[in-house]
């Protein structure tokens, strides 16, 4: 967040970080009032972040990629990219095998029955030892630049506004302001949230801001970066910990029943790949010794049979999950910390999902619409709609338990930000009444379930019976040893490992999580020093960059800016020209790198080196920075199983479009599994675009602001905003109640009329908008309609995340 | 003592509305649900448990387009205050600092205070019949602390200290904006009503904040404060007991009038 400060322009784009993430603004001003910094915003709606912004351009809802791309096409036809930075720390240069081809929104392999990519010819040409062949100059027809320059070349000023519906005076604003940041001594940041993410091609929007930053030269430098402004304060340590079904601690591949994964040595054939994901062995077998610690020995794989596999074929994300319970294939679901009756997308359908559960328990603050999903307040509907399930509690045979939680400042812990910072947070109050920590909850459910299993003696109860599960004997947990697993220990003297680069794959260290590893340290005289745990709030930085590597910890080993081998040239020792103020690391060939050895050269500066601290720069991949790559370098192009839908973004209309799509004949991502055909609006019915998001007074689903009198005050009712010219056409007043429908439901809601939203110009057609806040519901002191009944059943191709930004609705007067 | 106060900049400023919590949580303030009526401020005007308010100003310009002012609105902690000058129970008192505040306990309800305010901000609560409105915190002033709101503040608007130093502050603020987008960037309470014990960072003219160009004080005022209150004072306490002498008789009658209307058909409502 500090690192705002240094950049030069902002582009902020599906954020409303104004409203959602208050404190990136301190630093956003700050860098605008130091430096002169610009701070562009690109959303569909005027919002309090427009208001703060110097420049402000709308787009269509779901038109992301077609922005970027005439971004992209911009700063390829005006040279505006970053030369040196692209041919020596990007696959630019890199030549693509003979075979892979676009064709009108296809890439080659692709199986329509399937709806799937056969991704063997998205590859690099390699050479005889297997390296890829290299053309220094990019002029190679088959090099990646040339591919790209090819690839956008069809997203023409005039095309991309017709699609975006941006005016074309404020595009030209944009491309100037941001591309400016190409130069050597400039760097521009990336600011994203779920707008951006929450489209059938979130993770190609994502690529697109990969794209430009590589071209422009603006990852691992300070100013620099993608950054994405998280939900929730947590959510990067709820992904560290693997909260998502195709990973586990530490960002590893989830074991699944494929053959490639049938034993240990199998699995980590196929998930360790070149780069420094060479450890991989090591991570994962030390994540075995932490889980079942005595019983993970080298004669039974470490335990890793005792790992639950998924189906490889099968998909277990939220909206796969409540599919399945839909149909009856699931019998009990435990809800902490999330509210799907309000947050889920298509929320009629996932209540209904519920009723097929036997039993379902709830950890929350307060009585949310999840937990009382059965009750009829929650089967209440403001229009009546044949084709929407109405239940009453004798229709439901769910068992309900609720477990009541403490709440943020009542229980110790950590919090992991976008910046990867893990901050401890201590205790501020007791507990409310008999509510728990969720860490307790934990605890007890494990410590209880262990027991039901003692004395088992079958085979299939090994797992639990096994499980390395000590977390103290008091009445609360103890945290630090919860802590002490994740940064790892010694197995013969339970001492903190130091970093990930000391743990073994011979079962002599335990690490919950390597990523964490370094966070836990021995103080001078040998007590544990939890590092999260430190506040000194000096910058240590020489040139005021806001680094503070002395409060808290960010993983990897404190490292505050990620491919930082990125803010020196490729020598290693020259910053970019006028740029040194930025340079954050730097090879030095007279210090002792290795002191066993007494061989010179070493990585020094004021940031950790996310680097090999002894390899100099002229060995080889001594200027690859993307050290977590096989390649070494930024991918313009993803190579190989990269992403599932293209290894270059190519603009798809969102699943219910207002429009045909002009770019290709592929209406939507090909890739896209969809599950429920039959709920697909078309724009006579429903002829608006819909988007949803939140507001600043209340947080996610409001189950925990809606019950505080003083922010319900602030926002007391669900809203829809609509632009003056939508309202005219159908005589809505400000202030009145409207009714919103889709094929999937209808609410009801009050009229917000605004200025901050105008009709678009898409393809020669006014196209109108109507915006709704999903953070309300039937419980607290603030109830209205839930937006989420509007939303519908599809996700990203790659990561299945719902699509709840761009749908299509229809209004009227209530 | 030199005079303290509160700069707040409308170019920082994100509208979170954090100082309006903070505010009430300060000043104990419950929550009012009203309905919302299609604007994000959701209170139309400072009332007497929002003692601060964010307003919200939609403008469309043909050049500029859209913009979205911001606006905290609250007490002005004036030089001169209005409300003290006609406060007829000598209710209202400045502190050595700068902040206009109220004493609730010689407040007599009778809302003159209101009226003459050129910001309409002391506000009649009913339940107690008194008059409220922001202290600048004096309380927590006075213990060294800053005031609530300034403390909250994420986007680093809202600034509290010297006065002297938060205009220097502001004017060299304002030059920027003015060289950075804002050509008619302002400072607004240096000069109005002879200075203001707020200091606001506007990024445009004040009517586009909904403030008043050149505020002043009802003429009438002066009259008061210089004829009335000096030496006609004596006539209040004789006004209050003539009303409290007339309200007694009044319910007398009015009990022998609803002793008679039992007798009859209607027995809810004791009178007309």
């Amino acid at each position: 967040m500090v690192d705002l400060k240094n950049t030069d322009v902002a582009l902020i784009m599906g954020s409303n970080a104004a409203e959602n993430h208050p404190v990136s603004f301190r630093w956003l001003d700050r860098a605008r009032q130091d430096r002169g910094a610009k701070i562009i915003h690109v959303d569909p709606r005027f919002t309090r972040t427009s208001a703060k912004a110097d420049v402000y351009a709308p787009l269509r809802s779901g038109t992301d990629i077609a922005f970027l791309g005439g971004m992209i096409k911009y700063i390829l036809e005006n040279k505006l990219y970053h030369e040196a930075y692209v041919a020596n720390y990007t696959n630019a240069t890199f030549l693509i095998k003979e075979g892979f081809s676009f064709n009108d929104g296809i890439f080659s392999g692709y199986d329509p029955d399937k709806r799937a990519y056969d991704v063997s010819s998205w590859d690099y040409e390699t050479d005889a030892e297997g390296s890829p062949v290299k053309d220094m100059t990019m002029t190679h027809p088959r090099s990646v630049l040339q591919l790209l320059k090819k690839h956008y070349s069809r997203y023409d000023i005039d095309t991309v506004c017709s699609i975006t519906g941006t005016p074309k005076n404020k595009y030209m604003q944009v491309l100037e302001t941001f591309c400016s940041t190409g130069a050597q001594d400039k760097t521009g940041t990336i600011l994203y949230a779920m707008g951006i993410t929450q489209h059938t091609v979130g993770s190609q929007n994502i690529r697109a801001f990969a794209i430009v930053q590589l071209l422009l030269g603006n990852m691992g430098r300070p100013g620099g970066g993608i950054n994405a402004l998280r939900g929730e304060n947590n959510v990067q340590g709820a992904t560290d910990m693997a909260l998502l079904y195709h990973i586990i601690p530490g960002y590893i591949t989830s074991p699944s029943n494929a053959p490639e994964h049938k034993d240990l040595t199998a699995f980590l054939t196929k998930e360790t790949t070149k780069g420094y994901r060479s450890n991989t062995p090591k991570w994962v077998t030390s994540l075995l010794k932490a889980w079942w610690g005595d019983a993970a020995t080298k004669n039974n794989d470490f335990g890793y049979h005792y790992l639950p596999k998924r189906d490889s074929k099968k998909n277990y994300s939220h909206i796969a999950m409540f599919e399945a319970m839909h149909k009856g294939e699931i019998d009990g679901l435990f809800v902490m910390g999330t509210n799907p009756v309000v947050g889920g997308p298509n929320a009629n359908k996932e209540q209904e999902a519920l009723c097929n559960l036997k039993w379902m328990v709830q950890a929350d603050l307060w009585l949310n619409e999840t937990a009382d999903f059965w009750t009829y307040q929650a089967w209440e509907r403001a229009v009546h709609n044949d084709k929407v399930d109405r239940k009453t509690p004798a229709d439901i045979g769910t068992e309900v338990f609720f477990l009541p939680a403490c709440a943020v400042f009542e229980k110790e812990g950590t919090a992991a930000q976008t910046g990867r910072w893990v901050q401890f947070r201590w205790k501020g109050a007791e507990p409310v009444g008999d509510s728990k920590a969720d860490l307790w909850i934990v605890d007890q459910i494990a410590t209880r379930v262990r027991k039901l299993y003692q004395g088992s003696t079958k085979p299939q109860d090994e797992p639990i019976v096994n499980l390395n599960w000590d977390y103290g004997h008091g009445h609360e947990p103890d945290i630090m040893k919860v802590a002490l697993e994740l940064n790892g220990y010694y197995l013969a003297d339970n001492k903190p490992v130091p970093s990930f680069a000391k743990l073994m794959d011979d079962g002599t260290t335990a690490c919950g999580c390597w990523v964490y590893c370094g966070c836990m340290g021995l103080t001078p005289t040998g007590e544990l020093d939890y590092k999260p745990m430190h506040r000194d709030n000096k910058d240590n930085s020489k040139h005021g960059l806001g680094l503070f590597s002395n409060w808290a910890w960010s993983w990897p080993v404190n490292r505050r800016i990620v491919y930082n081998r990125c803010s020196v040239q490729p020598d290693g020792i020259t910053p970019w020209p006028g740029d040194e103020k930025r340079a954050l690391i730097q090879w030095d060939a007279t210090a002792v790198g290795d002191p066993a050895t007494g061989k010179l050269g070493k990585w020094v500066g004021d940031d950790v080196p996310d680097f090999n601290v002894t390899l100099a720069p002229e060995e080889p991949g001594g200027k690859n920075p993307f050290i977590m790559r096989p390649e070494g370098v930024g991918c313009i192009f993803a190579a190989k199983t990269s992403m599932k839908d293209g290894p270059f973004p190519e603009h798809y209309e969102p699943w219910e479009s207002p429009t045909t799509n002009k770019i290709n004949s592929q209406q939507n991502n090909p890739c896209v599994k969809v599950w429920e055909p039959d709920k697909q609006g078309n724009s006579k019915d429903f002829p608006y675009v819909a988007t949803t998001y939140r507001v600043v007074e209340h947080w996610q689903t409001g189950a925990l602001t809606r019950n505080l009198p003083w922010l319900s005050e602030l926002m007391p009712d669900m809203f829809v905003e609509i632009s003056e010219e939508l309202a005219k056409e159908k005589n809505i007043k400000n202030g009145r109640k409207v009714i919103v429908s889709t094929s999937r439901g209808d609410i009801s809601a009050v009229a917000c009329v605004t200025k901050r939203l105008k009709p678009m110009n898409i393809n020669g057609e006014i196209v109108h908008m109507v915006g709704a806040i999903w953070q309300f519901g039937f419980k607290g002191f603030a109830t209205g309609d839930i937006a989420n009944r509007l939303t519908p059943h599809i996700g990203c191709a790659n990561s299945m995340c719902p699509e709840y930004k761009a749908f299509l609705c229809d209004i009227r007067r209530a | 003592m030199a005079y303290m106060t509160n700069l707040y900049d409308s170019s920082k400023c994100t509208a979170c509305r954090g100082c309006m919590i903070a505010c009430k949580d300060w000043n104990q303030l419950p929550a009012v649900m009203e309905p919302f009526k299609g604007n994000y401020s959701t209170h139309e005007d400072t009332n007497g448990d929002t003692f601060t308010i964010i307003k919200f100003m939609e403008e469309e310009d043909p050049v500029d387009g859209v913009r979205w002012n911001f606006l905290k609105y609250n007490c002005f902690h004036c030089f001169d205050p209005a409300c003290m000058q006609v406060c007829p129970r000598q209710a209202y008192s400045k502190t050595e600092w700068g902040a206009t505040i109220h004493d609730p306990d010689k407040c007599i309800g009778c809302q003159y205070c209101t009226y003459a305010c050129p910001f309409h901000i002391p506000k009649y609560r009913k339940r107690e019949d008194k008059i409220a409105k922001c202290t600048l915190c004096a309380d927590r002033v006075s213990e060294g602390l800053t005031p609530a709101c300034a403390r909250t503040c994420p986007a680093n608007a809202l600034k509290f200290g010297d006065r002297a130093e938060l205009l220097a502050e502001a004017e060299e603020r304002v030059k920027f904006l003015r060289a950075n987008g804002f050509p008619r960037a302002t400072i607004y309470g240096k000069l109005e009503l002879g200075g203001l014990n707020k200091l606001y960072i506007l990024t445009d003219t004040p009517d586009k904040f909904g403030l008043p160009i050149d505020p002043h004080i009802p003429k009438q005022i002066p009259f008061w404060q210089d004829w009335v209150q000096p030496w006609l004072g004596w006539l209040i306490p004789l006004a209050i007991a003539g009303s409290a002498t007339s309200f007694v008789t009044t319910r007398i009658l009015a009990n022998k009038h609803a002793g008679h209307e039992e007798h009859g058909a209607h027995v809810e409502g004791g009178h007309e």
